[in-house]
């Protein structure tokens, strides 16, 4: 009998593209988590901490990919966030590079120069604009305008049923 | 707070993520989240309904304090209302919670899919998107089971808008991959093959994952999509930087969605038709050709984008491996890469151009490059890259240039990260031996090693150099030569003193007529080691010494001297204190002829599969050596021979009467004994019948493979192979074994014999006729046995084989697979006989049930295909949950008929299976339930 931990088989045995992305600052701090395969909280956590360990301790220069259990581990940093996504080995690591990067533009272009607090205040913007771009471990839309206007048009649906609402406690609604 | 917050600002929500970040410590942190929660509690838990800009609100903090790690136990139904909100906010932010927090409690699943299904149904394209991306990040089988049939259609829909269409495709496939079984395609094939032709990139984008994915499960249903593939991939590849918009990432035309479909095309061979694979061609001519050209920007993303198609167009190729042209291009452009500044690139031509390694169009074209690659072993700043260059040696060495690398890879070992170390010991051993023409060098090399790295020398590895060297006599002397001055180190490894120790107890006496190496040298050499080894390494030693009393009388005095002195004698380790009594009894009462027959050089090891080949294979799992396993298939001469599993293992003795033992002629381990003891070096170098004992341990392997089938191949080495064919009708069988000799030398002696242990013979009755004592080298001879099964039975017939090859005699027992299964009728029932009979058997006795893991993947159809290969009928539409699976079936013997029926449960999630099975008879039930946990 193959002697494995529950945790490798359902994070491997399950051939999702992109099985986790995760964006943590340089202190370690996770700032989103996009999870693509069934975990349970604690092997999150514990996948989490260790891969957050292992790619802060790797130097500028050393490549973008490493081998981590049985998958591959794609990285980049952007200013103080790390954005990474686990992939199989026989998946195109540098087409995933750039998945990130269209994400990290994603982000720029509807935030108005990202940074980290803008994610930390909006998360649940981040994710929105995620789900949009990736959905279910996949390239769903890979046009940056095509995104971005689907994000707009539902920013803009809450527009008008805030206006219309006399019930919001707040109308702080800057731009 | 940001500078920008768009859409509607929750203040609540950002004056509470102001106040975790402005927490001093973690207690603090930890008490405002305590008082928020509580906040929440009661706001939920009030009299006063809340308002849905309150609860999502709610909501949203209680999901940014789970993504801050902590638990949270509730606001589940608060985010499940807000499903219902008509309001988009609140809708996105209780989708967001459910996606991120969701939970098994069936209640909730329940409502959450009403919530989904009112959605999915409005029409209203934003909303139909909330619930399908909702769908994907979940997952589950209850929502696979509610919507897997409803989502094809909205694909496929003509009025569908495109976005919803993305959204539907990749949910699909998100379904399709936990729950194949839920996923029915069917009559919308057709239609979603030509997703391909979509005029909408972001359409095609979505779809071709979906088309993916269902291509490698049912290639041929979905084959047409390769050539709507070939077409939109070549107009992609000849389109200019700019036609296709948004689409276009950094001058390099939709990149992603060429990966895709250059991935797509990997699941099937080269298209047949000429058109098709001309057009193919070209694109990857026009993308090998476009690497060459200069950057339309300087930018790292157009680069990345650009190699992204070229690495999977190579891989492409590489799957074909039928356009030796391509190869060597591919090969060629990997190799300018090999230099290039990008670390990334490095790395990834270092990966690639090992599969490339493999191919025999490109291998030599691979070789080119050995510089390159060893001097990124040695100056590579980033592991990863240099364990990439490490495995690409591997994988291009050959006979000629075995020496340079695996110079180069002894070097590197000595400051390899430790992490790698046991692997690249397993390598060099394995290219060592592959490739050594002149044996010395291959002793020297694992010598090498040894000094080197001797902590990460597996016993594989050393048990093999003397496995080498007993069957070379042309390395023998150097051998001995070579351990003895490797053991003048004042400090060396354990290891080498095992290696020294066994070599120079069979060969010193080739080196000692030098006075520098005299038999009274060599001995103080090795007991100089001894006190500071290990009990198994001690107890090695005590062997060569019994050996060296035989090879020169000379030291026999000092020898004996030793053996007797308290240490030895009364060592409180067992096995040391048995060595020593029996070597001290053994030298003063045996004359020297019987002391030179009980102490005699060992004889060859058989031919088998380097046991190091099987170690290396099992760490890095199938794959990670197909290089050696395609020059295995192409065995070119003057390879070593190689002794199987056994080592000089110096493992406990089996026999609790050692005089016995000494003298008496061992011919064969008993029946059921372990495969450890069975190797052990007492064994060896007693045992006249050589090492052919060793394989007598009773194969158990082969056994559960036959099960559920009936034809097959049993057993396997370098030298023999049996295949099986059986077939029964009622209670009687027919098995037809055939023998095949793989060598191109005669075995002689060849004996079968079938046998049925303890109460079996009452059990089964099976008859055979003997076979010719003779079998040609690489002929097949076969014998039919005719099995009758009398009673049921748990036990399995025994076949012992028996032959000599070259001499020595290779004995074998092999459990043979006859089981209680096999013998099944299948019995078709409806639900309610089922249950009915079910209920019947309802005595404890009657019942054996076992929970256990899945050891295969979980695929309906193999599933199903191993339950109708036991024998039984499958039964359909009896059990309420689909998901089991229900059989029945009568076993017939002569004396009675067994009913007996079966339920499988098995649980995806858990990777799980609950196998239980009710016969009327109680043994039967056992020993079924036993049988078919091992199978799936």
């Amino acid at each position: 009998m193959k002697q494995k931990l529950p945790l490798l088989d359902s994070i491997t045995l399950i051939d999702i593209y992109i099985r986790f992305m995760l964006l943590f600052s340089r202190q370690g701090k996770l700032r989103l988590q996009k999870w693509y395969v069934p975990l349970s909280d604690k092997e999150k956590k514990k996948i989490t901490r260790e891969l957050v360990q292992t790619v802060l301790a790797r130097k500028p220069k050393m490549c973008s990919f490493l081998e981590w259990r049985d998958l591959k581990i794609v990285y980049k940093r952007y200013a103080s966030l790390y954005f990474c996504c686990a992939i199989e080995d026989q998946d195109n690591e540098l087409i995933t590079l750039e998945i990130i990067h269209r994400y990290v533009e994603l982000l720029d272009k509807y935030f108005g120069s990202v940074c980290e607090l803008d994610i930390i205040f909006n998360f649940e913007k981040a994710y929105f604009i995620l789900d949009e771009f990736l959905l279910g471990g996949e390239a769903q839309e890979t046009s940056k305008k095509n995104v971005l206007k689907a994000i707009e048009q539902a920013d803009l649906l809450q527009e008008v049923r805030l206006l219309n609402d006399i019930d919001v406690g707040t109308k702080a609604v800057s731009y | 707070m940001p500078a920008v917050s768009k859409g509607d600002g929750m203040r609540g929500l950002a004056v509470f993520i102001s106040d975790i970040r402005n927490c001093k410590s973690k207690e603090a942190e930890i008490k405002r989240i305590n008082k928020e929660l509580a906040n929440i509690r009661s706001k939920f838990k009030g009299d006063k309904a809340l308002d849905g800009y309150s609860k999502k609100k709610y909501v949203c903090k209680l999901l940014f304090i789970f993504l801050l790690g902590h638990d949270i136990d509730f606001g589940h139904m608060e985010a499940v209302n807000l499903l219902s909100s008509n309001k988009y906010t609140e809708k996105q932010i209780g989708y967001l919670f459910i996606s991120v927090l969701v939970n098994s409690n069936s209640e909730l699943i329940r409502l959450i899919n009403n919530a989904i299904k009112n959605d999915l149904s409005s029409r209203n394209p934003t909303f139909m998107c909330l619930a399908l991306h909702c769908i994907a990040n979940v997952g589950s089988r209850e929502m696979a089971e509610a919507f897997a049939s409803e989502i094809p259609r909205i694909l496929v829909a003509g009025d569908t808008m495109d976005s919803v269409k993305q959204s539907a495709a990749l949910c699909l496939l998100r379904l399709y991959k936990t729950s194949p079984d839920l996923v029915l395609m069917g009559e919308w094939t057709s239609r979603v093959v030509h997703l391909l032709n979509d005029q909408h990139m972001g359409v095609v984008t979505a779809a071709i994952s979906l088309i993916t994915c269902l291509s490698q499960k049912n290639p041929d249903e979905f084959k047409t999509c390769v050539s709507l593939a070939v077409s939109r991939l070549s107009r992609i590849v000849s389109s200019a930087s700019t036609d296709l918009q948004d689409y276009t990432y950094y001058f390099v035309p939709a990149p992603w969605l060429s990966c895709k479909l250059l991935r797509l095309l990997q699941c099937y061979p080269p298209p047949e038709d000429g058109a098709v694979k001309g057009r193919l061609v070209e694109c990857l001519e026009t993308i090998l050709n476009k690497a060459q050209e200069p950057p339309k920007s300087k930018k790292v993303q157009h680069s990345n984008a650009k190699n992204a198609i070229l690495f999977e167009a190579i891989s492409l190729i590489i799957h074909y491996d039928s356009e030796p042209n391509l190869l060597v291009r591919a090969c060629n452009q990997l190799g300018q890469f090999l230099q290039h500044r990008e670390t990334n690139l490095r790395y990834l031509a270092l990966e690639s151009m090992c599969t490339l390694a493999s191919s025999e169009f490109s291998h030599e074209a691979v070789k080119t490059h050995i510089e390159t690659v060893i001097n990124a072993l040695k100056t590579e700043r980033d592991v990863s890259v240099r364990q990439r260059a490490a495995d690409l040696l591997y994988a291009m060495c050959d006979r000629s240039n075995a020496k340079q690398i695996v110079a180069e890879m002894l070097s590197y070992l000595e400051t390899a990260d430790y992490s790698i170390r046991e692997e690249m010991v397993l390598k060099v051993a394995i290219l060592a031996e592959k490739y050594a023409v002149d044996y010395s060098w291959y002793v020297d090399t694992i010598l090498n090693l040894i000094r080197i790295a001797g902590d990460y020398v597996s016993e594989e590895v050393w048990y093999r150099v003397i496995q080498i060297v007993i069957n070379r006599d042309d390395v023998q002397g150097y051998a001995a030569k070579t351990v003895f001055e490797a053991l003048q180190a004042p400090a060396c490894h354990e290891n080498m003193v095992k290696v020294g120790g066994y070599i120079l107890g069979e060969f010193g006496n080739l080196i000692a007529g030098d006075p520098r190496s005299s038999p009274l040298v060599q001995f103080n050499l090795l007991h100089s080691k001894f006190h500071l080894c290990s009990v198994p390494t001690r107890a090695l030693l005590l062997s060569a010494y019994i050996k060296f009393i035989n090879l020169f009388p000379e030291t026999k005095a000092t020898i004996q001297e030793v053996l007797r002195c308290d240490s030895q004698i009364r060592n409180s380790d067992v096995e040391l204190q048995q060595r020593a009594v029996e070597y001290l009894k053994l030298s003063s009462i045996a004359s020297t002829d019987v002391l030179a027959t009980v102490l005699e050089e060992m004889p060859p090891f058989p031919e088998r599969e380097s046991s190091i080949l099987a170690k290396l294979k099992k760490k890095k799992g199938p794959g990670a050596v197909s290089v050696t396993e395609l020059e295995d298939n192409k065995r070119e001469g003057g390879e070593l021979n190689g002794g199987g599993e056994r080592g000089p293992d110096t493992s406990a003795m089996s026999t609790p009467s050692p005089s016995a033992d000494l003298l008496g002629i061992r011919s064969a381990v008993p029946v059921g004994a372990a495969p450890a003891s069975a190797g052990s070096l007492l064994v060896d170098v007693f045992s006249e019948a050589g090492p052919a004992a060793v394989s007598a341990a009773v194969n158990d392997d082969g056994f559960l493979r036959f099960v559920c089938k009936n034809n097959g191949v049993l057993f396997e080495n370098q030298l023999l192979q049996i295949g099986i064919k059986s077939e029964y009708r009622q209670n009687l069988g027919r098995m037809y074994l055939f023998y095949g000799n793989k060598t191109s030398v005669q075995f002689a002696s060849f004996t079968t014999t079938v046998s049925c242990p303890g109460e079996l013979q009452l059990q089964l009755n099976v008859q055979t006729k003997p076979v010719e004592p003779l079998v040609e080298g690489g002929a097949q001879i076969q014998q039919v046995l005719n099995i009758e099964c009398l009673t049921d039975f748990s036990e399995a017939p025994l076949l012992n084989i028996k032959f000599r090859y070259g001499g020595a005699l290779q004995n074998l027992t092999l459990k043979l697979p006859v089981t209680i299964n096999k013998f099944f009728q299948p019995t078709e029932m409806a639900s309610q006989d089922f249950f009915q009979r079910w209920k019947q058997l309802s005595q404890p006795t009657q019942e054996a049930q076992k929970i256990f893991k899945a050891s295969h993947g979980m695929d309906t159809e193999v599933l199903k295909a191993k339950l109708l290969g036991l024998g039984t009928a499958l039964l359909d539409n009896v059990d309420p949950n689909p998901e089991n699976y229900v059989c029945a079936g009568v076993i017939q013997t002569k004396g009675q008929q067994v009913g007996c029926l079966l339920r499988l449960e098995p649980n995806a999630q858990a990777q799980m299976y609950r196998l239980t099975l009710r016969c009327s008879k109680d043994s039967v039930s056992k020993r079924l339930c036993e049988l078919l946990a091992e199978q799936f």
